[in-house]
């Protein structure tokens, strides 16, 4: 089990500049989103949520048949698809196809389901080198640490963190100019597209009815990546499937505005096998890697299976006042923020991270601000309820179960209920107004908790109940 | 006619803030209503089911269903209490028919203090005066639950003496959350600190909502930073003449 990682939250919390990083650039974004999704630039919102919720659904509904569509549309344009049940099975794919190919260089665009599946460090780790092509993404790489956002990989990093990253990994003079230091890394990622043997993505949508592989970015090294080696794989969870190009009108409206603002990325491609006869650009090869990993799991469930419905677009993150506190490092696994913390249980089983779907105050902005909808206040809800079914054995929850036994007992006893009442204000009556400290034998569990932080109403000498007894009538 | 209204103070109000309820009764009466407090009741069971504890929860809930059975009228001086019996309750009692069947017959005549005001009696001045400068925060599930977001504004531009500033984080969660204060108390503890940046920078007197836990955790939090605003109920400013 995997337990709070409380004293790596209480260092991001005590960062005051990773702190104004963080709240700087979530706000930023969460701005751009809110202006671009207004009633003056986009008056039927509310409406392409609704629609985009109900596409979902019906595609995750009937994704066997969409799958089967999406692979023979992919199969009549000269591509091929393939099955992955785990991380595993994509390298062993991806590696069988470089030593077939003799390819030694790869390189990658920016694609959470790889980072899901530590997809670099498996290929590594048989020799097959994979640059990352996102500047974003490189930086990181470089850094050798994991996104820190879904949307903006290397958001807590300044441009001094990233001054410092290149000049000690690159070997280049100190740079702090952001125009620059871009400058220096299309320099080195130039030689890279050049001279890669493959070329592997993401996809933000994969278009049943015509086989075609959809990626949304800014920088054009997706393009690239999928354009300049002889071999392009895309890898892709089974859900990113939506039926028709025409459902791209939806989504498309949505996922820039919901992520960073913009009416539409710099780059939208549309991918739909490898280069035909008489083209120019394209690869000779084109795969797409369909991966479960714990997908089907979810898709059994018919309340959770709309946790599938997300697209990535991280507004969720940028709203949420748990993620603007401990930032993305702090969530066990790659996928952080809300959604993370949906997602992350459902994937690597309740047990896992047990503490995560208590990692919120249930505030319902994520709910709000989600392009499709996502009831994440709800599911959070829901996986609250299997961790106590698991009855954790640990002696914080035990004593907790105890106590919630005890009080729901209590709560139907109101004569009971008063004395206990008046019992714990005898116990903090020490005069009126706020505690700033509790007596020693009170200061334990959640009353330490809560003095930590702030200070302590003092119970009234007398309650509502008691006073309402000897209110004069009006 | 005059509406009777069973007053629903909540645990919280009960045992830390009695004067909210007071205040409550107080505004109620004299808009006309005929104001009776069952003596029975204690709490929702929001503690329990947002914890997890389903059971736990149910049973408070059934109780709770149970006590105000028969009421005409059931107002209550919180969003998020409201909302529990409103809107989770259909979902705690999700297997079970019957109780089921309750919640729902409960749910329409349940209704946050200030909606009551604004849409069930329809009056937007209270006849209330304070001499201050308020800021308003929304709190989470009045806001998105319930949709409330103009009702206590109207109520508070016609108080006499009161100028309302609007701080820039309104919406933003004030960091309670019920057990997540104390599960997580550094993440709430910095979003109380981050809620009251903004309400200094408004330079307001008092700080205004419609639930007195989110107002615990920001007085808790102006208190510990040693600041001098205050914290009021709605209920608590509408009483004030």
């Amino acid at each position: 089990m995997t337990s709070l990682p409380e004293a790596n939250i209480e260092r991001t919390l005590a960062d005051a500049n990773l702190q104004l990083a963080i709240y700087a650039s979530t706000g930023r974004l969460m701005d751009k989103r809110k202006t671009a999704v207004s009633a003056e630039l986009l008056p039927d919102y509310q409406e392409l949520r609704t629609q985009a919720n109900a596409v979902k659904k019906h595609a995750l509904d009937n994704l066997d048949f969409y799958l089967e569509q999406f692979e023979t549309n992919v199969q009549n344009v000269g591509g091929h698809v393939v099955y992955c049940r785990d991380g595993t099975e994509v390298a062993d794919f991806v590696l069988k196809l470089a030593k077939e190919r003799g390819a030694g260089l790869l390189v990658k665009s920016k694609s959470m389901t790889t980072e899901e599946i530590d997809l670099n460090e498996r290929l590594e780790h048989h020799g097959l080198h994979a640059v990352e092509t996102d500047l974003g993404e490189y930086i990181l790489q470089l850094a050798e640490e994991r996104p820190y956002h879904i949307v903006a990989p290397a958001l807590h990093k300044t441009r001094y963190d990233v001054a410092d990253i290149f000049t000690s990994k690159l070997g280049v003079e100190r740079e702090i100019v952001p125009e620059n230091q871009t400058r220096i890394a299309r320099e080195v990622l130039r030689e890279k597209f050049l001279a890669a043997d493959i070329g592997l993505t993401g996809a933000n949508f994969l278009v049943a009815d015509s086989g075609a592989v959809v990626l949304v970015e800014n920088e054009g090294n997706a393009r690239l990546t999928s354009s300049a080696p002889k071999i392009h794989i895309a890898v892709a969870g089974i859900e990113k499937i939506i039926p028709r190009a025409q459902d791209l009108a939806v989504f498309l409206k949505l996922l820039g505005r919901s992520a960073t603002g913009q009416h539409l990325t710099v780059y939208t491609s549309f991918l739909s096998g490898p280069r035909r006869n008489g083209e120019i650009d394209g690869p000779d090869e084109f795969y797409v890697v369909l991966l479960d990993n714990g997908r089907t799991r979810l898709l059994a469930d018919n309340e959770k299976r709309q946790s599938l419905y997300c697209i990535r677009c991280g507004a969720c993150l940028n709203i949420c006042p748990v993620y603007r506190k401990i930032g993305g490092h702090n969530y066990p696994w790659v996928y952080s923020g809300p959604i993370g913390a949906i997602i992350t249980p459902q994937y690597q089983g309740i047990g896992k991270n047990p503490w995560l779907p208590y990692a919120s105050s249930l505030c319902g902005a994520c709910a709000e601000v989600c392009p499709v909808k996502i009831d994440i206040p709800k599911l959070l809800l829901d996986l609250r309820s299997e961790v106590t079914a698991t009855h954790p054995k640990d002696q914080k929850s035990r004593i907790e179960r105890m106590s919630f036994r005890v009080w729901s007992w209590l709560m139907t006893k109101p004569k009971l209920f008063e004395m206990a009442g008046m019992a714990a204000s005898t116990a903090l009556a020490n005069g009126c107004g706020w505690l700033r400290n509790v007596p020693a034998p009170l200061n334990i569990g959640p009353l330490r908790a809560w003095i930590s932080q702030r200070d302590l109403p003092v119970p009234p000498p007398k309650s509502f109940r008691q006073l309402w007894r000897t209110r004069p009538n009006k | 006619m005059n509406p009777r209204v069973s007053i629903f103070v909540t645990c919280v109000v009960d045992q830390l803030f009695p004067r909210v309820g007071l205040a409550m009764a107080d505004v109620l009466e004299r808009a006309g209503c005929l104001v009776d407090f069952p003596e029975r009741q204690t709490c929702c069971g929001q503690p329990a089911f947002n914890s997890g504890y389903h059971d736990d929860a149910r049973r408070v809930a059934r109780y709770f269903l149970d006590v105000f059975k028969d009421s005409e009228y059931i107002v209550v001086p919180s969003g998020s209490c409201t909302s529990m019996i409103t809107h989770h309750y259909a979902d705690l009692f999700r297997d079970s028919p019957e109780w089921l069947d309750r919640a729902k017959q409960i749910a329409p005549r349940v209704w946050e203090f200030s909606t009551f005001l604004v849409e069930v009696l329809q009056i937007t001045d209270v006849g209330a005066s304070l001499e201050t400068v308020a800021t308003y925060h929304d709190s989470c599930h009045a806001l998105r639950e319930l949709q409330i977001k103009e009702a206590p504004r109207k109520l508070l531009r016609h108080v006499r003496g009161l100028e309302l500033r609007e701080m820039d984080t309104a919406e933003e969660c004030c960091g309670f959350g019920g057990t997540f204060s104390v599960k997580f108390p550094g993440v709430s503890g910095g979003m109380a600190r981050t809620k009251i940046d903004s309400i200094v920078r408004t330079n307001a007197d008092v700080v205004v909502s419609v639930d007195s836990s989110c107002l615990m955790q920001i007085q808790g939090a102006l208190s510990r930073a040693g600041l001098p605003t205050k914290t009021m109920h709605l209920a608590e400013v509408l009483a004030a003449r």
